[in-house]
């Protein structure tokens, strides 16, 4: 291109990368706040307000059988640390957690590898792999429930063939085995969103780095560990955190599952909500609990939106 | 062995190992439909069937007949209106905060963090607060909450859209006479069409999917289709055909309209992170 001449895309650039006008024309300045306005409202409404009404609640001692609104110390908060139940509750989403979010980084970007160069029928293989990302949740908990049933599912079946005798796993009972049916059905569905997100980040790599290493001969592993995963690294922790934040308030799998159950072994922290609010009305108590889940994620939060900046 | 036949067989392995992840990524999804198509017999048979004899479609009917498929409808219901109302209320404040950075570095951190509670800690507040106003099993009461739980996102990703449009041509809008509002309408958004489309429907797919929130808000009358599935959980195992047929109707129309979107499924799902 002849270097004297400007492209429009430059001029654009030019124009807006001046700074904005500090003042505001008249009318303009009530203007933006009129934009904001309505969204800001409802957020209020729906996002802060339960927020504030929990912390009230909370303080209060509000059961099934009795509705006491004195003021009641901070005796829910003692209770919390005191409730054995809600500690497993928390520690089994940290293990499913610790689990699932792994397995499906490293099989995510397995495929992603698999599928970043071409390959007949690409397309076809991508719009398929990433289905399970759009089933509804409870839907991918109904369907592995079907899946694996002892008796009518295929899961046992398919064992079956490789063990070369009838196989009756009770995949919904057995304490040894209800975590891997929960995993499963995690991992699988969401796989797909960890596969969508590194071949993308893959696709951005710098080609003309892997090639000067490949001059160099660089061995593949070295390839990798140097050039492309920190190339990767910040699309790589986006998807972690996301990922982890939804683990984190894992409800709908687990409850078509297993409903928590047997007794309490899968129960986790949304689902141990749900049960001590709304079956057994524990009105305060459960304030207590949905605040302290609400003060855990706020953390994990902040970082996230740092990071979330940063991949921008 | 030569590069070429090389070559060639690493193509061969990638194809085949292709093949099969797509087909065990799949197969849950087809054992879900074909269970729609069984017969109870066939649902019911040991060892278990891999296929219906025939497209039996008797469940499909029964759910129509009963009107268990209304609850199909209510979910349209609520995800249509609910999108409507955070795409508009959303793209407004989005403009806002991406031209006047209305509220600074703050309020836009602070919409984006409403997007992370829970849903648990969130829902039941509002449950009790829908008991007193009366709004428990309504249609305004569950578009209401969708619309509060998507605003974060719609605003984000929209954002990020309205900040790809250059300026100069709103600018020149501007210059020419436009009012603010109608360069938003008449420059900004079509600008930003297929931003706009992506959004919309992840939105849409969001509100359609839930189930926490309308286990707890509904009852009958307004019980989505999510909802629906789980009222033949735990009885006698005789419902695995209505599962099935509930979830097929529920997700065959999103599995359509993903079919349209693959381009925009990455900043989509990325909530905005990774421009794919």
């Amino acid at each position: 291109m002849d270097p004297g001449r400007v492209s429009l895309e430059q001029v654009n650039d030019a124009v807006s990368s001046l700074p904005a006008p500090t003042r505001a024309p008249f009318g303009e300045r009530s203007f933006k706040y009129l934009l904001v306005g309505p969204a800001i409202f409802v957020l209020l409404l729906i996002g802060v307000f339960p927020l504030v009404y929990l912390l009230i609640v909370s303080f209060q001692s509000i059961t099934m059988t009795e509705v006491n609104t004195d003021f009641a110390g901070a005796a829910n908060y003692t209770q919390l640390f005191a409730d054995a139940r809600l500690w497993q509750a928390l520690l089994h989403t940290l293990i499913i957690t610790a689990i699932a979010l792994p397995l499906e980084l490293v099989l995510g970007l397995a495929m992603a590898q698999l599928f970043l160069d071409r390959l007949p029928g690409r397309a076809i293989f991508i719009a398929l792999l990433v289905l399970p990302v759009v089933v509804s949740p409870i839907v991918s908990g109904a369907t592995w429930s079907l899946m694996f049933n002892h008796r009518f599912g295929p899961i046992n079946q398919i064992i079956g063939w490789f063990a070369g005798r009838e196989t009756i796993l009770l995949w919904s009972i057995n304490p040894g085995l209800v975590y891997p049916a929960i995993i499963a059905a995690e991992v699988w569905q969401w796989t797909p969103f960890m596969f969508l997100l590194l071949l993308a980040a893959l696709g951005n790599v710098d080609r003309s780095q892997l090639e000067a290493a490949a001059i160099d001969g660089a061995r593949w592993w070295r390839t990798f560990s140097r050039i492309v995963l920190p190339a990767i690294a910040p699309v790589m922790t986006v998807a972690i955190l996301i990922r982890g934040l939804d683990l984190f308030r894992l409800f709908d799998i687990v409850w078509a599952l297993t409903q928590g159950g047997p007794g309490t072994m899968t129960e986790t922290i949304s689902v141990f909500t749900y049960v001590k609010g709304f079956q057994q009305f524990e009105t305060s108590y459960t304030a207590a609990v949905a605040l302290l889940v609400v003060v855990l994620l706020s953390m994990v939060v902040m970082y996230l939106l740092r990071k979330m900046e940063l991949a921008r | 062995m030569t590069t070429l036949a090389r070559r060639r067989a690493v193509l061969a392995l990638r194809i085949a190992a292709a093949v099969a992840l797509t087909l065990v990524f799949m197969f849950p999804i087809y054992w879900l439909f074909m269970i729609s198509f069984k017969t109870a017999g066939e649902i019911y048979a040991f060892p278990p069937k891999w296929y219906p004899g025939q497209f039996n479609l008797d469940t499909y009917r029964v759910l129509f007949k009963d009107g268990d498929a209304t609850t199909v409808g209510n979910s349209l219901i609520v995800a249509f209106f609910s999108t409507l109302l955070a795409m508009f209320l959303g793209f407004i404040c989005a403009y806002s905060l991406a031209r006047f950075s209305t509220g600074g570095k703050h309020l836009a951190n602070w919409i984006v963090s409403q997007r992370m509670i829970p849903p648990i800690a969130v829902v039941f507040p509002i449950f009790l607060l829908y008991v007193f106003f009366g709004l428990v099993d309504t249609y305004i009461g569950v578009i209401l909450l969708y619309t509060a739980f998507n605003l974060p996102y719609v605003i984000w990703m929209m954002r990020g859209y309205i900040l790809d449009v250059p300026r100069a041509l709103e600018e020149s809008a501007l210059v020419d006479g436009c009012t603010r509002w109608q360069v938003i309408w008449r420059v900004v958004l079509p600008m930003c069409r297929a931003g706009l489309a992506a959004t919309t429907i992840f939105t849409f797919v969001f509100a359609w999917n839930d189930f926490i929130f309308a286990l707890v808000l509904t009852r009958t009358e307004v019980a989505t289709y999510t909802v629906q599935i789980t009222h033949y959980f735990g009885g006698q195992s005789n419902f695995w055909g209505k599962i099935s047929a509930m979830s097929v109707l529920g997700t065959l129309p999103i599995f359509i309209v993903t079919a349209f979107m693959q381009r925009y499924f990455v900043r989509g799902i990325s909530l905005g992170a990774v421009k794919g």
